[in-house]
């Protein structure tokens, strides 16, 4: 296991090196200029000084490669001298991803939206699991029950109704109606645990979005962990451990459910990156400016710097929770070997 | 059990990356917290407002769905940028929303009157107020203005340097005293150092970071110390700005600012931002609101908040095509030189501008964002009143114009004829493709089948129809059409450059790469003559003379049919008070230390 882990860690370099170079090269020919969003007032000559200035006419592979460099070596040695509170060579004079639009170090801003995304879409994933796998099994364990044919509706409505919509609808019947909730998240607010006014509020502010993507997440994930409950149920395994007398409870949760959750652990390893990257949309209706909103509002000032090392940053967090995923596997199945 | 352990192991992962994303929040507002307390006891001792009223008045919440992403207006041309940083930074003079100049750091507008204006019209002296303190409690000077124009020449991003342009130097008289040299005859010398798009910056704070190090002072760029009524307490790119009031603030003796603190909220978009302000009160403020009028007006019909707008001089005009657009004339196909068959007839162009209701026109596209005008200057003090005329529809009178000018609807289709060549007055009207566009074009098209010509309308994408790509025959310079409609607006409150769009000289010429800003390519030497007196008066009223009359010269040659004066929408809570009109010329923050709130 080790060593395949190994293995599998070198070849990820060369892929995010890979990766990379295409998203430079995707970026390098799509068109956009970072001062088109600049006043008409401002004169043509201005506006290539400023483009000069920002390196936006550096060659394509002069551009590549500093970037790379800077992604690299000097913005992890910069994250340990931060962690450790120590400098490491003439740490003055090394030059970070600078973003076009804030003039200041990109992955600062990063880290800066990590928190509410965490919080909201976090929970939301977590929240989301813990409908989803209860609702799956005992929807699979009742098949065609009351509680599965609700159970059925209530995901598929979650599953095909979008975000936009259901997130729309929250804001009119929750604040606009009832005035329970407000419709923006401040980001600014500080959680302070000693307070329950304090909690109360991050909860306000949190609940219709985390509920919002909480269904969507569930919905899919339920309807997994049903099918894989039903396909265990009529093994072979199940009938000889009743036969064993063993009671249901442990039939069904030492059994079934262990093997019918390889597949949605999986799976749910697979989604992590998803909660990163951000819910755009959800991001965009109930104004939590996460990462997701970072990379659309980058992606529209033509914030190239942004826009490599945001999609950069989720390339390798795919690339880790693959690997994640394949190891779990490995975990939960003593079947499979991967040395 | 191994599922529960993986479900804590992720539930452990997500709390903590949340706990360390809180806990560098923390030091960022422990460190600011620092700077803070170590200026407040500077603000005790030195602060006049001592047991006054400033900062009493809690939070004040203004929402701009476009979040800024710096503080440094002089690295950000974007409205978002400069509104933000115009809480902090102050420029020695700025404009009221009816476009007066208005003193801010500067003692008074200097002028040739009270010797400010060189009589050569040469340069210009600005005399400070000397009591101005920088928020951290240090004396603001000449040296700092100095400093600002030396900061924007020497750094290449500044996005603001073309309110440098012509000016060969600033020097510090003495310590309140700055001249500014031009390199030529400047009637109107407020450009540098006047509007919330070039303030002035500290020198103290920004010295090391002129040129390339410009970038590399993030903590200056996201936190300038300024003169204004506000600092930043805390900024998040592209997200949240919260301020706190300055207690060194030129207005704290006097209880100003009210609010304590403010914050600035982004994301979402416009609709949300109304929604937010109007229907839930949950916000105070609301920026730029593009919305559907009607659903506007639905929501202020809540009662919680008004939307106002703030006038600058952005006019919906239909451009008159003074030469034949013809294809038949090949390359000489609307180049200056061909005159248009009937658009340069006086009667017709009066009769299909008298034909148009343009308070209809408002009601259906633009309601708060818009009223009606007939001049291509509309704003104060410069408006004319010569063509006011044109505000109420007056189909018959366009009709007997028509008739009597020998237009004539000779084989009954309902399309007068022109009486030199017999051909029916027919027009191709086009503009970018934008549904309030397109609703008023149809409107348009509907009055003038009233007086007997007919319209052939044209939608073109936005990027193609401004684009400017000289390849193709669908831009709005090349005006391959009769007529067209669009918005232009002045970059300054000034109308000396924006005028100059109509001499000969900017004529557009599209076999030879067109260039300048005449688009209807209207040509009047008396027009010509006018404007070069303009650029040499520096007398204010004699100035408006001159730009009232040309602004009639150009309307009255039919050249333009000027439609609607739009606005910039914001909307405010009922609770605040003290905003007076949007300011459409300046900053909509530029009286914010006057902002209360009732109740």
């Amino acid at each position: 296991m080790g060593r395949y882990i190994i293995r599998r860690v070198l070849f990820a370099i060369p892929t995010l090196i890979a990766i990379s170079f295409v998203i430079f090269a995707i970026l390098d020919l799509a068109p956009g200029d970072p001062t088109a969003s600049l006043p008409l007032t401002i004169p043509p000559e201005d506006r290539e000084k400023i483009r000069e200035a920002l390196g936006f006419n550096d060659p394509f592979l002069v551009s590549w490669l500093k970037w790379l460099y800077q992604m690299m070596i000097v913005e992890p040695i910069f994250l340990i001298e931060q962690m450790f509170n120590i400098t490491i060579g003439d740490g003055e004079n090394r030059v970070r991803i600078i973003s076009w639009s804030s003039r200041a170090p990109a992955v600062d801003t990063i880290i800066e939206r990590i928190p509410q995304t965490l919080w909201v879409l976090g929970l939301a994933f977590i929240l989301g699991i813990m409908i989803a796998i209860p609702v799956g099994v005992i929807s699979a364990y009742k098949q065609y029950s009351v509680f599965d044919n609700v159970g059925t509706f209530v995901t598929m409505v979650g599953y095909s109704v979008p975000t936009f919509f259901t997130g729309l609808l929250a804001i009119v019947i929750f604040s606009v109606w009832l005035g329970w909730f407000p419709s923006f998240y401040d980001t600014t607010h500080v959680v302070d645990w000693t307070s329950w006014e304090s909690i109360w509020f991050q909860i306000k502010q949190m609940i219709m979005p985390v509920a919002v993507l909480a269904l969507f997440n569930a919905a899919a994930l339920s309807r997994f962990t049903r099918s894989s409950m039903l396909d265990n149920l009529n093994e072979d395994y199940v009938r000889t451990a009743r036969s064993k007398g063993l009671n249901e409870n442990k039939v069904l949760v030492t059994h079934v459910l262990r093997n019918s959750l390889i597949p949605v652990v999986t799976l749910i390893a697979l989604q992590i990156p998803g909660v990163f990257a951000g819910a755009i949309i959800t991001e965009q209706i109930f104004r939590i400016n996460g990462l997701g909103q970072l990379l659309i509002s980058a992606i529209q000032g033509a914030d190239v710097p942004m826009v490599q090392t945001l999609t950069f940053l989720f390339a390798v967090l795919i690339v880790i929770f693959n690997l994640v995923a394949d190891v779990t596997y490995g975990l939960l199945d003593p079947r499979i070997r991967y040395d | 059990m191994k599922r529960t352990k993986w479900l804590s192991l992720f539930a452990v992962l997500a709390l903590v990356l949340a706990a360390c994303g809180d806990g560098d929040d923390g030091a960022a507002d422990t460190t600011e917290g620092a700077t803070a307390t170590t200026e407040a006891p500077t603000a005790t001792t030195e602060a006049p407002d001592e047991g006054g009223t400033a900062g009493q008045g809690g939070e004040l919440t203004l929402l701009q769905w476009q979040a800024p992403s710096t503080l440094n207006p002089l690295l950000s041309g974007g409205t978002k940028e400069l509104l933000a940083a115009s809480l902090i930074l102050d420029p020695l003079a700025e404009y009221d929303p009816d476009g007066n100049l208005v003193a801010t750091l500067a003692a008074e507008i200097p002028t040739v009157d009270n010797g400010g204006v060189a009589e050569d019209l040469m340069s210009i002296t600005w005399t400070l107020k000397d009591d101005v303190l920088w928020s951290d409690g240090s004396a603001f000077t000449a040296d700092d203005v100095v400093f600002t124009w030396e900061y924007c020449t020497n750094t290449p991003d500044c996005t603001q340097s073309t309110f440098f342009t012509g000016v060969t130097s600033v020097e510090a008289v003495d310590a309140t005293h700055v001249l500014v040299t031009f390199d030529a005859l400047t009637p109107f010398p407020y450009n540098a150092f006047v509007t919330f798009q070039s303030p002035i910056i500290q020198k103290a704070q920004f010295e090391d970071c002129v040129g390339a190090d410009a970038t590399a002072c993030t903590d200056a760029n996201f936190g300038p110390i300024g003169t204004g009524a506000y600092m930043v307490n805390d900024f998040k790119v592209n997200d949240t700005v919260l301020y706190d009031y300055n207690p060194n603030f030129r207005g704290a003796a006097d209880g100003k600012p009210f609010f304590g603190t403010v914050l600035i909220k982004g994301g979402g978009d416009a609709e949300a931002s109304a929604r937010s302000v109007l229907v839930l009160g949950e916000a105070d403020y609301g920026w730029n609101l593009q919305v559907d009028p009607i659903v506007l007006a639905d929501m202020e019909a809540t009662g919680l908040g008004i939307v106002k707008a703030g006038f600058a001089s952005s006019v919906e005009r239909i451009m008159v095509n003074q030469t034949d657009p013809n294809p038949d004339l090949g390359d000489q196909r609307s180049e200056p030189g061909t005159v248009h068959p009937f658009l340069t007839d006086p009667a017709v162009y009066q009769a299909l501008s008298m034909a148009i209701n343009r308070q209809e026109l408002v009601d259906v596209g633009y309601g708060f964002a818009g009223s009606p005008t007939c001049n291509v200057w509309p704003g104060a003090p410069y408006a004319s009143t010569a063509n006011d005329a044109c505000l109420t529809q007056d189909i018959d009178g366009a009709n007997a114009l028509l008739d009597a000018a020998g237009y004539a609807d000779t084989d009954g289709d309902g399309i007068r004829e022109d009486p030199d060549t017999g051909d029916p007055l027919f027009l191709l009207y086009q503009t970018s493709t934008n549904a309030v566009r397109q609703s008023n074009q149809d409107l348009v098209k509907s009055y003038w089948a009233q007086i007997g010509v007919d319209t052939e309308l044209k939608n073109i994408d936005a990027s193609v129809f401004f684009g400017g790509d000289q390849a193709s025959p669908d831009t709005y310079q090349v005006f391959y059409s009769d007529v067209e409609m669009y918005t232009n607006n002045s970059g300054s409150p000034d109308p000396q450059t924006y005028m100059a769009n109509w001499t000969t000289a900017q004529v557009i010429s599209p076999s030879t790469n067109f260039g300048g800003g005449n688009i209807p390519r209207y040509s009047n030497a008396e027009y010509d003559a006018l404007h070069e007196e303009l650029t040499t008066t520096g007398e204010l009223d004699r100035r408006i003379e001159i730009i009232k009359a040309l602004n009639d010269l150009v309307i009255q040659a039919g050249a333009m049919i000027p439609l609607i004066y739009r606005a910039d929408v914001s909307a405010f809570a009922n609770s605040i008070e003290g905003v007076g009109t949007l300011n459409g010329w300046d900053s909509e923050y530029w009286n914010v230390e006057d902002w209360t709130r009732s109740g």
